[in-house]
């Protein structure tokens, strides 16, 4: 079941497309990557699921509904250029955007309650906004967007702007939100974050779709099959099948080569050979990492 | 709905907790009492009764000067030289010479001061001489008694029409004076509370906590919340301005009126004393000016001006803060306001400089126009009524005061929707089309 079906989505503004025909679903409980350089239509996607602005062709199915405003109050909303009122107070704010979110008074209380002992920032109800930090202002808003516990999260660039244990700790709390059945995604172009915490990826570029699906099949869709070792002695006279691409001498002596297979090849055998020539320190499949797949998969696209 | 109520509840809230509105709803009474209080004081204490000497050599104007509130005449017989000589030792402030030959030549009259005299008290004195000599002069023209009675009688039946020239014109004052008190709150508010719109807005985009809001609220909502939130503030401070301003200026009055008792009962001591009991001022006669006040007020349909009051307040209002809501969607921070202001404030300000001449002439074709279109008509309308406008009049500027501000909000709302999430950009008028424009 998907919570989210975008089916030919086209958005035009003024000079530009900012989405040409794009088609992504969005498995419910996954973590989802929605991934692209800047200006590649990511935000203008988001809006639109946001309801902010609608695509000039096309629909979005939530949860095999079409979109509607009862849906708003189902999604949380952390937008990449963060704000909340300066002048007001902390919790004063949280519980006006709650209750624009459809909570009761109480209900939004109660539940900031809990929030404020879990992020212990008890302390912070009647401050001012202004006040505050910029990692705290971000903090609060990182509560208003999760606070109604909606059932899609939409996150862009969740952790700029934290240090390491905040991020630490966002991060914990978005694989609870995860456990718990939400389904989150995130907008990013830090790699690393995508790496260990997507399930599924989609990446946008030039306002198309460029590659999507599980992270786990895209890597092994963009599998190069090459091995590396890292070794002493003299690696040469292999068998045909086994193709040295390159020979680095590394800091401390040894030598480091990658080894393409071709397609029959099993790694097994590659390393039988190995055995036989050279002392073998390391060895292991070169997976490609989710920043290789984005920079191959933005420079295979034509120069429209 | 509920989000648009929280929206103008936030709006209320934020803006009426504020300390400069506390601040501002204190201090307007206060300065309004103030101001009243000095104008009142300095306007009872200053009643000293000026005395005016006349010699009159042509014998004809014994009882002619006739005493009032401030003035008092007093007739001398000597001649004009010791006259001028002992004035200065005297308690007159001023000297009416009037020669034997006044009738042939009137330009003789003089009048003798140690200071120069008011305006006032000169045409007084002339005018009662004047009259006299035309009197005379009449009767020397051969113009019989009974042509005298007969014209008489026409100057009667004509100052019974001029009498009520005469209420008119108090009342007219009456209308003068509210019809520019309602043009010039209605020509603050839409400044002040116009501009809060903006602000908000612009604050909003600014610190780019519009995009939550309207990942929650339609835009539209969030433009109408902010909207009617401000005018709520508007009207809170109006009510409290007229229960405080009333509250004090009763308190105020109270205790003008107990010391001007004892006052009044001091000099009506003093002039006993001095055995003058009827130039004696009367305490009674100094709520005699209030009373007229409120007598001419009272003639004018209140219930009518208070509820067109509200209403082109609230049209005025919404008119405005729609467009000046458009420019805080337009632009990226409070200093690029000013290129798109002018085409706003320049009709409010033309409106109040109208205000002045339609205050001259209620009934005239430019009151008559700008009082019908939507941008001018909150100002010049509330100039009018006061002095009565057909009902059909009011009626069509309503109508399209009406139409005017639905046609601004809709403007606005096709700007607004697409300027609070567009950053960095200087936006030029044929962008701002562009906008209105777009599916």
């Amino acid at each position: 079941m998907n919570i989210i079906e975008v089916r030919n989505v086209t958005k035009e503004y003024s000079s530009h497309t900012a989405l040409d025909n794009v088609s992504i679903s969005i498995p419910k409980g996954c973590i989802f990557g929605l991934l692209g350089p800047n200006g590649a239509g990511k935000t203008s996607l988001i809006r639109i699921i946001n309801q902010i602005t609608g695509p000039d062709s096309g629909e979005i199915l939530f949860d095999g509904v079409p979109l509607n405003p009862n849906h708003i109050s189902r999604i949380g909303y952390l937008p990449e250029e963060r704000g909340l009122y300066k002048k007001m107070k902390v919790g004063e704010q949280l519980l006006y955007l709650a209750q624009l979110k459809g909570l009761s008074q109480r209900e939004a209380m109660e539940k900031l309650k809990s929030w404020f002992i879990k992020f212990d920032i008890k302390t912070w109800w009647d401050k001012t906004i202004g006040d505050l930090s910029k990692g705290m202002q971000q903090k609060v808003q990182f509560v208003s967007t999760v606070l109604h516990e909606p059932d899609l999260i939409i996150l862009d660039e969740p952790f700029s702007g934290f240090d390491p244990i905040n991020a630490n700790l966002i991060r914990d709390e978005i694989l609870e939100l995860k456990q718990k059945g939400s389904t989150i995604i995130f907008s990013t172009h830090r790699m690393e974050t995508v790496e260990e915490l997507c399930d599924h990826i989609a990446l946008i570029h030039k306002s198309r779709k460029v590659l999507d699906g599980a992270k786990r099949e895209i890597k092994e869709q963009f599998k190069t099959h090459t091995y590396f070792v890292e070794y002493k002695g003299h690696l040469d006279e292999l068998d045909p099948i086994y193709q040295i691409l390159d020979q680095k001498i590394l800091e401390d002596g040894y030598l480091r080569s990658n080894i393409h297979l071709d397609g029959e090849a099993n790694s097994n055998a590659l390393l039988l050979n190995l055995l036989s020539k050279v002392e073998i320190r390391a060895f292991g499949e070169n997976i490609p990492t989710m920043s290789d797949i984005f920079m191959k998969a933005v420079n295979e696209v034509p120069e429209a | 709905m509920r989000n648009i109520f929280l929206v103008i509840r936030r709006e209320y809230l934020v803006r009426v907790k504020k300390k400069s509105f506390l601040v501002m709803t204190v201090l307007g009474p206060l300065l309004f009492v103030a101001f009243y209080g000095t104008v009142f004081w300095a306007a009872v204490s200053s009643v000293d009764i000026k005395t005016v000497q006349v010699l009159d050599e042509s014998g004809l104007f014994r009882n002619k000067f006739k005493d009032s509130e401030t003035l008092k005449f007093e007739m001398t017989d000597t001649s004009i030289d010791s006259a001028k000589a002992a004035f200065p030792n005297s308690d007159a402030n001023a000297l009416v010479y009037i020669p034997a030959n006044v009738i042939k030549s009137p330009k003789s009259v003089r009048i003798y001061a140690a200071k120069n005299v008011s305006l006032e008290l000169k045409s007084e004195i002339e005018k009662v001489i004047e009259k006299e000599i035309e009197d005379i002069k009449l009767a020397e023209a051969g113009i019989t008694h009974k042509i005298l009675e007969d014209s008489r009688v026409n100057v009667n039946s004509e100052t019974i029409s001029l009498s009520e020239e005469g209420e008119k014109t108090s009342s007219s004052g009456a209308a003068t004076v509210i019809g520019g008190i309602c043009a010039f709150l209605i020509y603050m508010s839409v400044f002040i509370y116009g501009t809060q719109v903006m602000r908000g807005i612009t604050e909003e985009k600014t610190s780019r906590i519009v995009e939550v809001i309207i990942s929650s609220v339609k835009p539209f909502q969030l433009m109408l919340g902010k909207i009617i939130g401000v005018a709520l503030v508007g009207l809170t401070q109006f009510v409290l301005w007229i229960l405080l301003t009333t509250a004090l200026t009763s308190a105020t009055s109270a205790v003008i009126a107990s010391k001007m008792s004892k006052e009044s009962a001091q000099m009506a001591q003093e002039m006993k004393k001095a055995q003058m009991p009827n130039q004696g001022l009367p305490g009674g006669n100094v709520d005699n000016p209030v009373a007229e006040v409120l007598g001419a007020v009272s003639s004018l349909n209140l219930p009518l001006i208070i509820g067109c009051f509200l209403f082109y307040y609230l049209g005025g209002y919404l008119l405005y803060s729609a467009l000046f809501g458009a420019v805080g969607a337009a632009v990226d921070n409070d200093a690029d306001t000013q290129q798109f202001m002018l085409p706003i404030t320049l009709p409010i300000i033309f409106s109040f400089v109208f205000a002045q001449f339609v205050l001259r002439d209620p009934d005239g074709t430019l009151a008559f126009w700008t009082s019908i279109i939507p941008f001018t008509s909150p100002i010049i309308m509330m100039v009018r009524i006061p002095f009565g406008v057909p009902a059909w009049e009011i009626a069509l500027s309503m109508v399209l005061l009406v139409l005017g501000f639905m046609g601004t909000t809709w403007i606005a709302a096709r700007i607004y929707r697409v300027g609070i999430l567009m950053y960095g950009k200087k936006v030029s008028y044929k962008e701002l089309v562009k906008w209105i424009f777009y599916k």
